[in-house]
C-alpha cells in the first residue's frame, strides 16, 4: 500500500475536483473538499514517516520504469513539502464562511472548491514528481487554478491583479518549458535524476548555461524573488482572504522547492555555485528583498498588502538560505518555508476574520479592535511576533538556523543583516498592533462582534502551531536537516 | 555554412519569442497582450517541434504489414517532443481562454481594456 | 455592440444549409479521429476539438438557444467532470487490480494496452469536447449571464 502513496497523493485531489462539479451543492462540496484535504494530509504524513525510516519511494507511472516512463520520486524533502501543502489546505478548507467573500453567486461556489482542489493537485504534483516535464504541467495546473481563485475576489481590482499575474505567470511557465526543452536537447531525457547524470559531460556548454538561466528566471517569477515580485502584492491583496492564506502559504513555497530542485538535483551545487556563482546574484537579491519588503510593508495602509510585502521579505530569507550553499543555510530555508507557511497562512486567516466582521481591510478601520475581537487580535499579535522572530515562536527557529549558516561561513555581516531586517519587521507588526490595542474604537469597531467559533479555531490551530514549533523544535529541525542533506546529495 | 543553415530554426524561434515578449511589454491593450503571450508560447512550441525533427525522418507511424518486423531502413522523427507539445498547446488554450475571460470581466467592470486607463481609474477611484 | 445578429445568420440560406450538411460530417470525422487514435494519428484531444467545433458551428448559425437546447450547460459541466473521472477511474482500476497507476497491461496481457488507451482517450475526448463547448458558452452567453446576475 505504501508503495502506491505517491500516486494516490496526486490522484486523490485530482479526481475529487470533478466530483465537486457533480455534487454541486455548496455545503456538501465544502465538506467533501475538506475530507479530501484531510485524507491527503494523512497520506502526506504517512509518506513522510515512511521516507524518514525507509528512504526514497520511487513510483513508475503506468509500470514504465524510469528513465523511460514518468517517475514519481518521494524523498524526505518531497514528503516534507507535501505535508505542508496538505496541512495548510486542511486548515484553510474547513474555513467555510470565507466563501461569503467571493464574487460569484452561491449556486456557483462549488466551482471555487473545484479550482481549489485542482490548485492543490498541481502543488502536490510539483512536490512529488521526478520528471522535469511533469513539473511544467503541474506548474501550469497550479497557475491556471490560482489565477481563477484570485479573480474570485470581491471588487474589480481582483480582475486586474489576476490578469497581471496571468501574464507574469505564463511568461514564467514558458521560460521553464524552454529550459526543459534545452535540457532535453542536451540529454535526451526528461527524468530529473537521469538528466543530472547526462548533463555532467556537457556542463561547460552555453546551452546548459542558458537552460539554467531560463529555469532560474521562470521559477523566480513564480516564487516572487525580489525584482520579479510585482504581481504578488496585488494578487494577495485583492484575492479572497482564504485564497491569499492558501497561496501565500503554499504556492510560493512549492516554487521555492522547484528552484532548489533545479539547483541541487538537476544542475548540482558544483556547477551552480562553483562555476556559475549563482550566489553572487541570489544573495544580494535576497538581502534586498528582506529590506525592501519590510520597508515597503511599513508604509502600507491595507493589512493584506502589508502582509504581502512581508511575504516578499520572508521569501528573501528563504532564498538567502539557498544562496548560502550549506546544509545549515538550506535547513534554515526549509524550516523557514514551513514556519512561514504556518504563520502567514494563520495571519491571512486572521485578516479573513477581521474583514468578515469589519468589511474593510484598512488598518485605520481596526482601531481598538483588541477589545471587540480579543482572540483574533491576540492571534495576530502572536503571528506578528513570529514574523519578527521573537524567541519562543517558530520564526525564531528559522532565523536561528540562518544566522548559524552565516556564522559557520564566517560571514558575521550577513548575520547582522538578518538581525537588522528582523528589527524592521517590528516596525510593521507594531504598526498594526498599536492601532488594534491603543487607539480608541471607532463606530465601525464598536458595532462588531467577535468572529464565530468556526472561524476562530483554524486560525488558532495555525497560530498555535507556530508556538508549538517554536518551543518544540526537534521535529521541524530534524526533518528539514534530513531534507536538506538529501537535496544536497549528502545522504 | 552548414552550421548556419542548420540553425535557422533557432533564429526563427528567437525572433518570434522576442516579438511575443515585446508585444506583452509594450502594448497597453490587454487583448494584444494576450496575443503577445500566444506568439511567445508558439515560439517555444516551434522550438520543441524542431527538436524532434531528424534529418530525412518521416512521421513516426508503425507500418507493419501482416505482423512483419519494422523496416529498419526507415528513419523516424522523434515523436516525444511533439507529444509534449500537445500538453503545451492545451495549456496555451487554457491560458488564452482564461485571459480573455478576465479581459471580458475587466471590460465590464471598468469600461476599458487599455492598461494605462485602468491604472488611472484605479488611482482615482481608490476602490 | 454591433456583432453578427443570430437572427440574420439564421436567415442566410447558404450558411444555414451548408452547415446543416456539414455538421454531421464534422461530428463523424471527430469520431473517426477519436477511434483511429490508438493505431494512427489522432486521439482524444484532436477529436474533442473537432467535435466541439461542430457544436460551435451549430451554435453560431442557429443561435445559442438552439445549441443549449440540444446540449444544456449543466450536461457540459457533467461531461467535463465525467471525462476526467473516466481517465482517473482507469488509473485507479489498474491500481486496484494490483498494477501501477495507469498500467494497462494489468487488464489483459495482450489487449490491455489497447483497451486502456481506448478508455483513456474516450475520457480525454469527452472532457475536451465539454471544455471547448463550455468556453464557447461562457463567452457567447456572457450578456445573458450578466443580466441574470443583475436581477
Amino acid at each position: 500500500m505504501n508503495a502506491h502513496l505517491p500516486a494516490i497523493q496526486v490522484v486523490l485531489p485530482l479526481l475529487a475536483a470533478p466530483v465537486c462539479v457533480l455534487l454541486q451543492n455548496r455545503k456538501v462540496v465544502g465538506v467533501w473538499a475538506t475530507l479530501v484535504a484531510w485524507a491527503s494530509f494523512a497520506i502526506a504524513i504517512t509518506m513522510l514517516v515512511h521516507t524518514m525510516e525507509h528512504g526514497t519511494i520511487s513510483y513508475a507511472l503506468g509500470g514504465w520504469e524510469s528513465p523511460l516512463g514518468i517517475e514519481l520520486r518521494v524523498d524526505v524533502a518531497n514528503a516534507f513539502l507535501a505535508t505542508i501543502v496538505t496541512g495548510i489546505a486542511s486548515m484553510v478548507l474547513p474555513y467555510g464562511p470565507g466563501s461569503a467573500t467571493l464574487a460569484i453567486p452561491e449556486d456557483k461556489q462549488y466551482l471555487f472548491y473545484t479550482a481549489f482542489l485542482l490548485c492543490m493537485t498541481g502543488l502536490l504534483g510539483m512536490s512529488v514528481t521526478g520528471d522535469a516535464f511533469n513539473v511544467f504541467v503541474f506548474v501550469e495546473i497550479t497557475s491556471l487554478s490560482s489565477y481563477t481563485l484570485i479573480a474570485l475576489g470581491k471588487g474589480r481590482r481582483a480582475l486586474t491583479a489576476a490578469f497581471s499575474y496571468l501574464v507574469m505567470g505564463t511568461i514564467g511557465g514558458t521560460f521553464i518549458l524552454l529550459a526543459i526543452g534545452l535540457c532535453y536537447q542536451m540529454t535526451g531525457t526528461l527524468n530529473m535524476a537521469d538528466m543530472a547524470l547526462r548533463l555532467q559531460p556537457v556542463m561547460g556548454t552555453r546551452t546548459v548555461l542558458v537552460a539554467f538561466g531560463f529555469f532560474v528566471v521562470g521559477a523566480s517569477i513564480k516564487l516572487a524573488v525580489f525584482p520579479l515580485h510585482q504581481w504578488m502584492p496585488n494578487a494577495y491583496t485583492h484575492a479572497p482572504s482564504v485564497v491569499s492564506a492558501f497561496l501565500s502559504a503554499t504556492a510560493t513555497k512549492v516554487s521555492y522547492f522547484v528552484l532548489v530542485r533545479v539547483v541541487f538535483t538537476i544542475f548540482g551545487a558544483a556547477y551552480v555555485f562553483g562555476t556559475v556563482h549563482f550566489e553572487w546574484l541570489l544573495m544580494p537579491l535576497s538581502i534586498a528583498a528582506m529590506f525592501v519588503g519590510s520597508i515597503a510593508a511599513m508604509y502600507q495602509t491595507h493589512i493584506k498588502r502589508l502582509l504581502a510585502y512581508s511575504s516578499m521579505a520572508q521569501i528573501g530569507y528563504m532564498t538567502l538560505g539557498l544562496s548560502m550553499n550549506s546544509v545549515e543555510g538550506l535547513t534554515g530555508g526549509l524550516v523557514h518555508l514551513f514556519n512561514h507557511g504556518l504563520m502567514k497562512g494563520g495571519l491571512f486567516l486572521v485578516v479573513a476574520n477581521i474583514t468578515f466582521r469589519l468589511n474593510s481591510s484598512k488598518i485605520e478601520d481596526m482601531a481598538g479592535l483588541a477589545r471587540k475581537m480579543p482572540w483574533t487580535s491576540l492571534a495576530f499579535a502572536i503571528g506578528g511576533l513570529s514574523l519578527i522572530g521573537v524567541p519562543g515562536t517558530a520564526g525564531f527557529i528559522s532565523k536561528w538556523y540562518l544566522v548559524q549558516g552565516a556564522l559557520v561561513k564566517g560571514q558575521v555581516w550577513l548575520a547582522l543583516l538578518i538581525l537588522m531586517s528582523s528589527l524592521l519587521a517590528v516596525g510593521y507588526v507594531w504598526k498594526v498592533i498599536e492601532v488594534m490595542l491603543l487607539k480608541p474604537p471607532t463606530d465601525r469597531v464598536e458595532n462588531t462582534k467577535p468572529a464565530p467559533l468556526s472561524m476562530i479555531w483554524p486560525v488558532w490551530v495555525m497560530i498555535g502551531s507556530t508556538v508549538v514549533f517554536g518551543l518544540w523544535t526537534t521535529w521541524t529541525g530534524t526533518v528539514a536537516e534530513v531534507a536538506a542533506e538529501t537535496l544536497m546529495g549528502l545522504r | 555554412m552548414n552550421a548556419v543553415a542548420g540553425l535557422w530554426v533557432y533564429a526563427v524561434v528567437i525572433v518570434l519569442m522576442m516579438i511575443g515578449l515585446y508585444t506583452v511589454i509594450s502594448r497597453d491593450n490587454l487583448v494584444k497582450k494576450i496575443m503577445g503571450l500566444n506568439i511567445f508560447q508558439v515560439s517555444v512550441i516551434m522550438f520543441y517541434v524542431a527538436l524532434g525533427k531528424v534529418d530525412g525522418g518521416t512521421a513516426p507511424i508503425f507500418k507493419a504489414t501482416h505482423g512483419e518486423h519494422l523496416d529498419t531502413e526507415v528513419v523516424f522523427s522523434n515523436p516525444l517532443p511533439h507529444v509534449l507539445m500537445l500538453t503545451a498547446i492545451v495549456v496555451g488554450i487554457a491560458t488564452t481562454a482564461l485571459g480573455l475571460a478576465l479581459v471580458v470581466r475587466i471590460q465590464e467592470a471598468y469600461g476599458t481594456v487599455e492598461e494605462d486607463e485602468l491604472v488611472r481609474i484605479d488611482q482615482e477611484g481608490g476602490a | 455592440m454591433s456583432g453578427p445578429n443570430p437572427m440574420r445568420m439564421r436567415e442566410m440560406v447558404v450558411v444555414r444549409e451548408i452547415s446543416r450538411l456539414l455538421i454531421p460530417f464534422i461530428l463523424l470525422f471527430a469520431l473517426y479521429v477519436q477511434f483511429h487514435g490508438d493505431f494512427g494519428p489522432g486521439g482524444g484531444f484532436q477529436a474533442g476539438v473537432i467535435f466541439a467545433a461542430g457544436l460551435v458551428l451549430y451554435g453560431l448559425v442557429y443561435g445559442l438557444d438552439a445549441l443549449q437546447r440540444a446540449v444544456p450547460p449543466r450536461l457540459i459541466e457533467v461531461l467535463a467532470a465525467g471525462g476526467v473521472l473516466i481517465y482517473g477511474g482507469v488509473g485507479v482500476a489498474s491500481m486496484v487490480m494490483g498494477g501501477q497507476f495507469l498500467e494497462y497491461k494489468i487488464f489483459d496481457p495482450h489487449h490491455g494496452e489497447h483497451y486502456g488507451l481506448l478508455l483513456i482517450e474516450a475520457g480525454v475526448g469527452i472532457t475536451v469536447t465539454a471544455a471547448m463547448t463550455a468556453i464557447f458558452y461562457a463567452f457567447a452567453g456572457r450578456d445573458r449571464a450578466r443580466d441574470e446576475e443583475a436581477r
